[in-house]
């Protein structure tokens, strides 16, 4: 094995908000039935997290579980502890029917800081983004632009978002264009 | 002659004067002047010439009706045409030029038309030029596109940027006059999340300029006022310059805002579009004063009464030096008190009514101003502006009673509610007859998802002309919008008593052919009274008919100020009533938004998404030629120095047969199946067997529609007991998992499978060639002989240092391992094969090398040999079809008569006679000609190459009865040259026995 390289290693722009691509990040593809007492101890022993509501996302540093569609989790963690985390998985769940897949490097992370963090993200995505509806604790699978993507806060103007490795380019050249300094909404 | 008063004028700042141009002639105008108004202030009356018949034209609105004043703005990558001047905020260096007009706006050579106007009735496309057919090509239409027309389309590329922003709101409410301020403050004082948008750049709409008191004070304070609550409230967000463009289904709303219009020296966007998730929508989007019809309505110094007070109010120009009011309402007379106080003469108030006995009509004659009632102008004098009016009896046919000379004629035909927005998503519409205009109809609201109304009309909008009227609907709008009843009270206003206005709609009532044959109804696309009375003759009874025969409202201001007394015309003589008529249908966008403003940030680099692979910088480092598939560029050869890209495709063909060749194919798609009925679903999705493959093995497959049509292939392979990896076409993909999601979510709900689409996760490369298992081996790692890993199987374990999943596959025909590791290793993996390569001359090749090895292998490409009407049946798969299973996606529909039909094309080789290349798509030519002339055809060809391992030209296609016709030579059609014979042949050109992949 090499080290490891993520799809734009050390990407930054500064503009309304600090566009960052964050490096490699964990993330395995947990679908079942999470009411299974089992299916849930796994995942909080895995995370270290409690299991999140309908659209929650609840994030501890790398770690985290979110809350994906009503049969699917999206566990969070060290790029490096992925695939033990599946065996992990497998180990508690066999006999029973799920899917646990790590899809850690299907995936491109970046980080939206800043004051103007929201209006970069709404000129992109149609969630919205008032921060009476969207803050912390709280995941949406959407787009941004043409692409999927999916984001949650890890403060109250931090976005993480994930979207997919090969158009990491277009996601990143996407938000640098959204944070450009002169297009400011000053809206929330 | 129109001018700048020596004072006034309460939206402009004389401290700041600007600079502009409108034909290259300099002029002088103030901050906050509308190009419309800089021009009136210069003198400038004439700003345009008609669409057909190149008649002299000047500004008659002062707001987004305006159907005249459209000049092209700007010039080389800012070149915008048809930009109306009444909108457009004049800013220092502005360029304008008027549209339509040759050699010049003053002379123009196509004002003949004007003349001809008889042979250019209703309909003449339809039916001058209907015959002989070659004069449409040649005579009429280059005419026709030569003298009709506005502004010219630019060239160069735009220089602006543009940008979306999406918002979700509680209420929004469209139109900052005041009853949006009010609806706004009212909603937002009761806790709604609210977006209040103007699309000018000043609030509070006409009520200063009409005298409006607000609660004691002028509405000039009062609008200050709210806007300062307004500002203040955090759940309230107002933006000025934003129209509401259009409305549609679950209170979706698109709004557009000028951001850089009036100021284009920053750097900032030009526009924004708005996408608004409204829960409920406030439409105060005003009213629009119509026109009259009478002769020479259409001279430049005709102008609603409403513009003309507007001019003097707002921006201290005067449109002339004597006036003539006509009217058939009180409103007008406020132009009148305006024009008094402005200095300007008003030489009379020609009022249709047979009396004019309201507050406004004895303030104007307290003045010493005469008024004249009963009476309305037979016809306008003047060739290329106004030089005065004649005057006669309205309930006469025209005869002249009376001459008065003036420059500005201030008409008033009444006012028509803006229902554009409210009508989008499918308001409907009362006609007030007591106020003769249609006005939304609150029991037919459009409705949401819940079945009820999810739009308001408020104010104007609503048919609430008054001040104080105005303001109680608003809040009454934002009550009804809140579905609760307000702890807040509107504004009150004091209002003028007015009197009811008299429907004219025809002036004189009893006008003849000769002046209803001068009388304007659509100024912009030339539309006359006799046209639309002419359409009614010849039978048109719909107003959708008589719109497009006419084209009446079919221009860039779809109608504002022509719709309606349009209608009126068409009513009156179908002999029918104005609602049974009705009116056509309002469309969006309000007013023309631009095309920069729906692409948004969509364009150069971000113009689409680019997809890439893991080893996409290395391709580009090493000179790949791009090919795009789908989304993604995949390197379609790798030229070096002095090749031509043939020449390389045709050195990557022969090393991967002689040596050993590398292909990125991360692309393609990779799907996981998993769960207790994963076998019983993948046997469903594909035509052969998938549950009995045992683990560690590869099959190939075929997917087909419901429909039976071919749809993707690929190599499934068994990962474990009940998990399967199945690869799709790089644009299957996403598809394919969709497809495969859809069954397990709406028809097989309860079988145990999931899916995931991990194609991302995996770096796969491909290495192919006689030398391949000895260069892997050289890497060493995990056994790959052909005992530990035989053909059709795959392995888990290591390639050097690389964790690797090892399938045994082959697309080429040639010994090939495809290898995929994660794809953050994948760039790292690569580089290590590149090395190891070396010693065994190991060269990456792209997708054309990739197709012909294929193709001299006879393996078909998903759209290439397939085009959606094509079954496996048709290319020989039949063994790939199990005759075992009782059902599969397309089993049945591939039992349909015209599917086993022994007539359809079925695949074969094809070797031209003389060794050269078929053309792509070619047809093979049958005997005879169809019923249409043309030639018959045998079938086609699917895919053609040079084949550089066999030195000749290959190709496979769909032939009539082809496998039973072996041996045979047909011709296929040549583009530029003679037919080229081929012999039909099996098509598997190379290794026929397979002996190459199997070792």
């Amino acid at each position: 094995m090499s080290e490891p390289q993520s799809a734009l290693p050390g990407a930054a722009f500064t503009g309304a908000a600090q566009i960052t691509e964050t490096g490699l990040r964990g993330m395995i593809t947990l679908k079942g039935d999470l009411s299974a007492t089992k299916l849930k101890n796994i995942a909080k022993k895995v995370s270290g997290v409690d299991m999140p509501e309908k659209r929650g996302a609840n994030i501890k540093g790398d770690n985290g579980l979110c809350w994906m569609a009503p049969d699917e989790l999206l566990i969070l963690c060290p790029h490096m502890d992925a695939p033990t985390i599946v065996t992990q998985i497998d180990k508690a769940l066999k006999g029973t029917h799920y899917l646990a897949v790590n899809v850690s490097d299907a995936r491109a992370v970046f980080r939206v800081d800043g004051q103007g963090a929201r209006e970069v993200l709404a000129k992109l995505t149609p969630a919205d983004l008032h921060p009476d509806s969207f803050g912390p604790g709280e995941i949406r699978r959407t787009r941004l632009a043409q692409v999927p993507a999916a984001f949650w806060m890890t403060g109250p103007q931090t976005f993480e978002i994930v979207c997919f490795r090969s158009v990491a380019q277009y996601v990143f050249d996407l938000l640098s264009n959204a944070a450009k300094i002169q297009a400011q909404v000053d809206y929330f | 002659m129109s001018k700048r008063l020596a004072a006034g004028g309460r939206l402009i700042d004389r401290a700041i004067p600007l600079d502009f141009t409108f034909n290259n002639k300099r002029m002088h105008g103030y901050e906050g002047d509308t190009l419309g108004s800089a021009l009136l202030a210069n003198g400038q009356v004439l700003v345009g010439r008609s669409f057909k018949y190149h008649r002299p034209r000047g500004i008659i609105a002062s707001g987004a009706e305006e159907p005249n004043g459209l000049v092209n703005l700007g010039s080389g990558r800012t070149l915008e045409p048809n930009q109306r001047v009444t909108t457009t905020e004049l800013f220092e260096g502005l360029r304008a030029e008027s549209q339509n007009h040759w050699p010049s706006l003053e002379f123009d050579i196509g004002a003949i038309n004007t003349h001809l106007s008889r042979f250019l009735p209703a309909g003449f496309y339809y039916k001058m030029f209907m015959w002989p057919p070659v004069f449409w090509k040649y005579v009429y239409e280059p005419f026709i596109r030569a003298s009709a027309g506005l502004g010219r389309a630019p060239n160069a590329r735009d220089a602006d940027t543009y940008e979306h922003f999406n918002t979700t709101v509680d209420v929004l409410v469209i139109g900052g006059g005041i009853a949006g301020l009010q609806a706004a403050k009212a909603a937002g004082e009761n806790g709604a999340r609210v977006l209040l948008v103007e699309q000018t750049a000043h609030w509070g709409g006409r009520a200063p300029v009409d005298g409006a008191v607000i609660g004691g004070k002028p509405a000039d304070a009062w609008i200050e006022d709210t806007i300062t609550d307004l500002e203040a409230m955090d759940n309230v967000h107002i933006r000025t310059r934003t129209m509401g463009a259009g409305v549609y289904d679950h209170g979706y709303v698109l709004a557009h805002e000028r951001i850089s219009d009036h100021d284009p020296r920053e750097d900032r966007p030009r526009h924004r579009l708005w996408r608004i998730r409204a829960g409920q929508v406030i439409t105060a989007t005003g009213a629009i004063e119509r026109p009259l019809s009478f002769a020479g309505n259409d001279l430049p110094g005709v102008m609603l009464a409403s513009a003309v007070r507007d001019y003097a109010v707002n921006y201290g120009v005067s449109t002339g030096d004597r006036a003539v009011i006509v009217t058939n309402n009180d409103d007008a007379y406020r132009t009148a008190l305006a024009l008094h106080e402005a200095g300007t003469t008003v030489k009379a108030v020609l009022d249709a009514r047979t009396q004019a006995a309201g507050r406004l009509p004895d303030k104007v004659r307290a003045l010493g101003i005469r008024v004249e009632t009963g009476t309305g102008i037979a016809k306008v004098k003047g060739v290329a502006r106004v030089d005065g009016v004649a005057l006669c009896a309205q309930s006469g046919n025209g005869s002249v009673t009376e001459e008065l000379s003036c420059d500005t004629v201030a008409m008033s035909g009444g006012w028509s509610p803006v229902v554009h927005l409210w009508s989008h998503c499918g308001g409907k519409l009362l006609w007030d007859a007591d106020r003769a205009m249609f006005r939304p109809d609150p029991d037919k609201a459009p409705t949401g998802a819940d079945g009820a109304g999810f739009v308001h009309a408020a104010g104007a909008a609503n048919g609430e002309m008054s001040t104080g009227a105005a303001l109680a609907d608003a809040h009454r709008a934002a009550a009804a919008a809140m579905g609760k009843k307000l702890r807040t009270k509107a504004s009150t206003a004091e209002d003028e008593e007015e009197m009811p206005l008299e429907p004219v709609w025809l002036m004189p009532q009893g006008a003849g052919d000769a002046l209803r044959s001068k009388t304007w109804l659509d100024f912009q696309n030339d539309v006359k009274v006799t046209d639309v009375q002419l359409a009614a003759q010849e039978g048109y009874e719909s107003v959708e008919h008589t719109k497009r025969y006419t084209t009446l409202g079919m221009a860039t201001d779809q109608g504002k100020t022509s719709n309606i007394n349009g209608l009126a015309i068409l009513s009156k003589s179908l002999g029918a009533d104005i609602p049974n008529v009705g009116t056509t249908t309002f469309r969006p966008p309000y007013t023309p938004i631009s095309m920069g403003a729906i692409a948004g940030e969509a364009r150069g680099k971000i113009f689409q998404p680019l997809r890439r692979t893991p080893l996409h910088d290395w391709h580009d480092r090493n000179g790949a030629h791009w090919e795009p598939v789908g989304h993604w560029r995949r390197p379609y050869a790798f030229p070096r120095d002095g090749e031509t890209v043939e020449q390389a495709v045709s050195r990557e063909v022969k090393n991967a047969r002689e040596a050993v060749g590398l292909l990125d194919a991360s692309t393609l798609g990779k799907i996981i199946v998993k769960g207790p009925d994963a076998g019983r679903f993948l046997d469903m999705m594909y035509t052969n067997m998938m549950s009995n493959l045992a683990p560690g093995k590869c099959r190939y497959g075929l997917m087909c529609s419901e429909n039976g049509f071919l749809i993707d292939d690929g190599v499934v392979a068994r990962i474990d007991d009940d998990t399967w990896l199945c690869h799709t076409t790089t644009g299957g993909a996403d598809s394919i998992h969709a497809h495969m999601e859809e069954w397990l979510q709406t028809e097989w709900w309860d079988w145990k499978v999931f899916t995931a689409n991990v194609t991302e996760q995996y770096a796969q490369i491909a290495v192919v060639g006689p030398e391949a298992r000895a260069m892997l081996e050289g890497m060493g790692g995990m056994d790959l002989s052909a005992e530990a890993l035989p053909f059709m199987q795959w392995r888990e374990g290591k390639i050097g240092d690389f964790d690797a999943h090892v399938f045994r596959i082959s697309f080429s025909g040639e010994l090939s391992f495809e290898i995929a590791v994660p794809a953050s290793q994948g760039r790292a993996f690569w580089d290590a094969l590149i090395k190891e390569g070396a010693i065994y001359d190991a060269m990456p090749y792209g997708t054309e090398a990739l197709h012909v090895l294929r193709a001299e292998k006879g393996f078909i490409m998903i759209g290439d040999e397939t085009d959606g009407t094509v079954i496996p049946q048709d290319l020989g798969l039949n063994w790939a079809i199990s005759k075992k299973k009782e059902d599969f996606l397309g089993k049945r529909a591939q039992e349909r008569s015209h599917m086993t039909d022994p007539g359809r094309w079925k695949l074969v080789g094809l070797e031209t006679v003389d060794g050269s290349v078929l053309q792509d798509g070619a047809y093979a030519i049958a005997d005879g000609r169809n019923a249409n002339g043309q030639r018959n055809t045998q079938g086609r060809v699917t895919s053609t190459y040079y084949s550089p391992t066999l030195g000749r030209g290959i190709a496979m296609g769909l032939v009539l009865n082809g496998p039973d016709r072996m041996d045979e030579v047909i011709s296929f059609t040549r583009i530029g040259g003679e037919p080229q014979k081929a012999r039909i042949v099996g098509p598997v050109f190379y290794d026929p026995e397979g002996e190459k992949q199997n070792v």
